[in-house]
């Protein structure tokens, strides 16, 4: 404590530096904020959280303002509160009065407000303006007539990504956030890893719905519809059906797929695992072979399209590797419609993802095959926790089953790639093997582990100076690669990820959850880590089956023309 | 094109993010509006994403992106010729030749620039076509106006 100040009648301890709000946080005193974001620098635009100051004329910004001694604040006097509330009724005055119909129904920060102020009468009518839906992108549906402009989008794709697809057009009441020339997201940098859906308050922003194409293809006889879940997906849903946040929902998952109309149900954990033997072996290859180091993950598509269009020079440093998501689509298709004797063309392959990017990756030219696709549709978190819902299933009443074989085996490493820091402590582990012979006895990489944006770790493998580094949030990788190009040379391996924290916290979560459910749902995974028997992805002996049986050997022919990819420059307006 | 976006560039050889707004101007003053490509050269020069740019320009009524039609109309919005019903003369205008301000027709024939006042407040409401002046100006007059430059250009297509 340094001074105290004075908000509402009462002392409270302050901090020298600290803002009004962080302070009225800590003391549990609720101020309604909506431009302002966590650990940014604030901008105090949008005026929601103004609080009174005695012997300032005007009403100042919490989250702005820092305190000093002797401060006399009202957090909610009549003046403070009334101001509240016309802010609100002006943002209401051009909203589209469609909330009913709108995607974030119950869920939206500006109703959320409009209820707490009270708002029950529209005093003012703005002109409404006449913005297009923008459906272009293959991942992410802007709705520019539902935009409060916060700005909390644009700030997220400029600061955290270091993308900048949108900003700020035009001026005055005809500011609208949109991208250059006013042309689609499809064909701006946006690299659809869907933060901006994450923090957007309205519905503005969503993902492009695919379930009604799954829910054709479940009713059609001739079709086997096969799904696929995340590594996180089943430490992601809980808190969204009332149940403790991070909670491994794995069994009943898979016994409501089963209902909803999926053949079979399978785990993305398992060709994560699969995508370590072949990163593992790439790696080795590289390192032994003189190849471009450092390599750097390929399972984060919002990665690669960035990589695309911002890091022309660093493609080649991408493993070649496709994500689990495409490599499990490829073995659905090849490996498994063999095994069951099934027409690939008569298979429709669902996977569900954390993730908006996969969205856009499924339909890439490279993951289509002689005319087979991969993957046929992809739904995100979001999507899935509304199917649930709509077929009426109650998750706290179904009996746990099990994934289906062969495809739904997993060992630890594969599950914990739901989270920044997963990737590489699995792949580390396969590669100590494959250079060693050995199972590491002390699997955990605690530096590698945790909510940085960036992590990093040296790592001695008889002999052989391993350094890694893991970054999630692109502008911390853009970062990392600028040291690199100005000399930074102890760095072989590096594991990116487009959302901060990884999957975990990926752009097709449910919207709302706070950093401590986050943080949870990484727990959980490591707290499989834990307890999992097989804990490593060459131990998996479904791994071990499907090359013997099916691929032969890491980086072999049949690895090649079905796991592995290429990538290219991208010309977008940057 | 990119020859001119790049001999500008030359002339601010430091340029750094506080140069843009100059740059843009030195780019119409050659080009005639703002076109993708040279704000995407500029962005790789000043290390600023063509989104920035395009936001910087949209809050500037002097930045047009689309090209100077061959007959280009300034609308004076100055006080007199407000008063004296410049909006409706506006509005017909956009009417007739289906386009807003800041646009250019199909056939690049012409584009509108709504301007401040160009000082002939006398003559009000005025519009400019290619500095061209032309008096009191009503809804009525706007499609005269127009014919006579279309005429010209038939002639002159017969001529050639």
């Amino acid at each position: 404590m340094d001074f105290t100040i004075e908000v509402n009648n009462n002392k409270v301890e302050a901090q020298k530096g600290e803002t009004i709000l962080t302070l009225l946080n800590r003391n549990g005193i609720q101020v309604p904020t909506l431009c302002y974001m966590k650990d940014m620098f604030p901008t105090g635009s949008c005026r929601m959280c103004v609080v009174e100051v005695e012997g300032r004329r005007n009403l100042v910004t919490a989250c702005s303002e820092p305190v000093y001694p002797d401060m006399k604040i009202k957090t909610h006097s009549a003046r403070v509160v009334e101001s509240r509330k016309m802010i609100v009724e002006l943002l209401l005055s051009n909203h589209p009065d469609d909330c009913l119909y709108c995607e974030r129904n119950n869920n939206c920060e500006l109703q959320g407000l409009a209820n707490t102020l009270s708002v029950r009468e529209r005093r003012i009518s703005g002109n409404k303006n006449d913005y297009k839906i923008d459906q272009s992108s293959p991942s992410i549906v802007r709705d520019p007539a539902k935009c409060i402009l916060c700005g909390r989008c644009v700030r997220v794709c400029e600061e955290i990504e270091g993308v900048s697809a949108i900003d700020y057009i035009n001026r005055g009441s005809k500011t609208v956030v949109g991208t250059p020339y006013n042309k689609g997201l499809n064909v701006s940098s946006c690299i659809n890893c869907g933060q901006c859906i994450m923090v957007c308050p309205t519905g503005a922003l969503h993902e492009k719905p695919h379930f009604p194409e799954i829910s054709a293809a479940i009713q059609d006889p001739e079709k086997t519809v096969v799904v696929q879940y995340a590594p996180a997906i089943s430490v992601s849903i809980a808190e969204e059906f009332g149940l403790e946040p991070g909670k491994d929902m794995i069994g009943v998952l898979n016994t409501a797929l089963r209902k909803i109309g999926f053949n079979f149900v399978f785990d993305t954990s398992f060709s994560a695992d699969l995508t370590i033997m072949e990163e593992s072996a790439e790696l080795i290859d590289r390192i032994q072979n003189k190849g471009r180091l450092p390599m750097i993950t390929s399972c984060c598509p919002a990665w690669v399209k960035y990589a695309e269009e911002f890091q022309e020079d660093y493609l080649d440093h991408v493993s070649s590797c496709k994500s689990p998501q495409q490599m499990m689509g490829a073995l659905v298709k090849s490996y498994f419609a063999e095994k069951k004797q099934l027409d690939p063309k008569n298979i429709y392959s669902v996977s569900i993802m954390p993730c908006t990017a996969k969205k856009f990756e499924q339909q890439r030219d490279e993951m289509t095959h002689e005319g087979i696709t991969d993957i046929d549709a992809v739904l995100t978190t979001r999507e899935l926790v509304k199917i649930i819902k709509m077929y009426g299933i109650d998750l706290n009443k179904l009996e746990p089953e099990l994934t289906d074989s062969p495809l739904g085996m997993r060992s630890s490493s594969g599950k914990i790639f739901g989270t920044s820091g997963g990737v590489m402590e699995a792949a580390v582990r396969t590669a100590y093997y494959k250079l060693t012979g050995e199972d590491l006895t002390q699997f955990r990489i605690p530096s590698l582990r945790g909510n940085e944006g960036r992590k990093e770790a040296k790592l001695n493998i008889n002999g052989l100076e391993l350094g890694v580094a893991v970054v999630s949030g692109l502008q911390k990788a853009a970062d990392l690669l600028e040291e690199i190009k100005n000399g930074k040379d102890d760095i072989h391996f590096i594991e990116v990820m487009a959302c901060p924290g990884g999957c975990i916290n990926g752009g097709g979560q449910a919207i709302g959850a706070n950093e401590e459910a986050v943080m949870k749902r990484m727990k959980s995974l490591y707290d499989i880590d834990e307890t999992d028997s097989v804990k490593f992805s060459h131990k998996n002996p479904y791994i071990k089956e499907l090359y013997e049986r099916f691929l032969g050997e890491a980086l072999g022919h049949k690895s090649h023309e079905l796991l592995h990819t290429t990538y290219k420059k991208r010309e977008v307006m940057l | 094109m990119e020859n001119t976006v790049e001999s500008i560039m030359e002339r601010y050889p430091k340029a750094g993010r506080d140069s843009l707004i100059p740059i843009l101007q030195d780019i119409q003053n050659k080009q005639g509006y703002l076109s993708e490509e040279a704000i995407v050269k500029v962005g790789q020069r000043l290390k600023l994403p063509a989104s920035k740019i395009f936001g910087v320009a949209t809050f500037y009524n002097q930045f047009r992106f689309e090209p100077l039609g061959k007959h280009h109309i300034q609308v004076c919005r100055g006080t007199a010729c407000h008063v004296l019903g410049s909006s409706s003369v506006l509005e017909e205008l956009e009417k007739q030749l289906k386009i807003k301000s800041g646009q250019t027709t199909r056939d690049g024939l012409f584009s509108v620039e709504v301007v401040a006042c160009i000082g002939a407040c006398g003559l009000a409401p005025v519009i400019a076509v290619n500095g061209e002046f032309h008096a009191r100006v009503t809804t009525d007059s706007i499609g005269e106006i127009l014919e006579e430059y279309k005429e010209k250009e038939l002639e002159g297509a017969k001529h050639e």
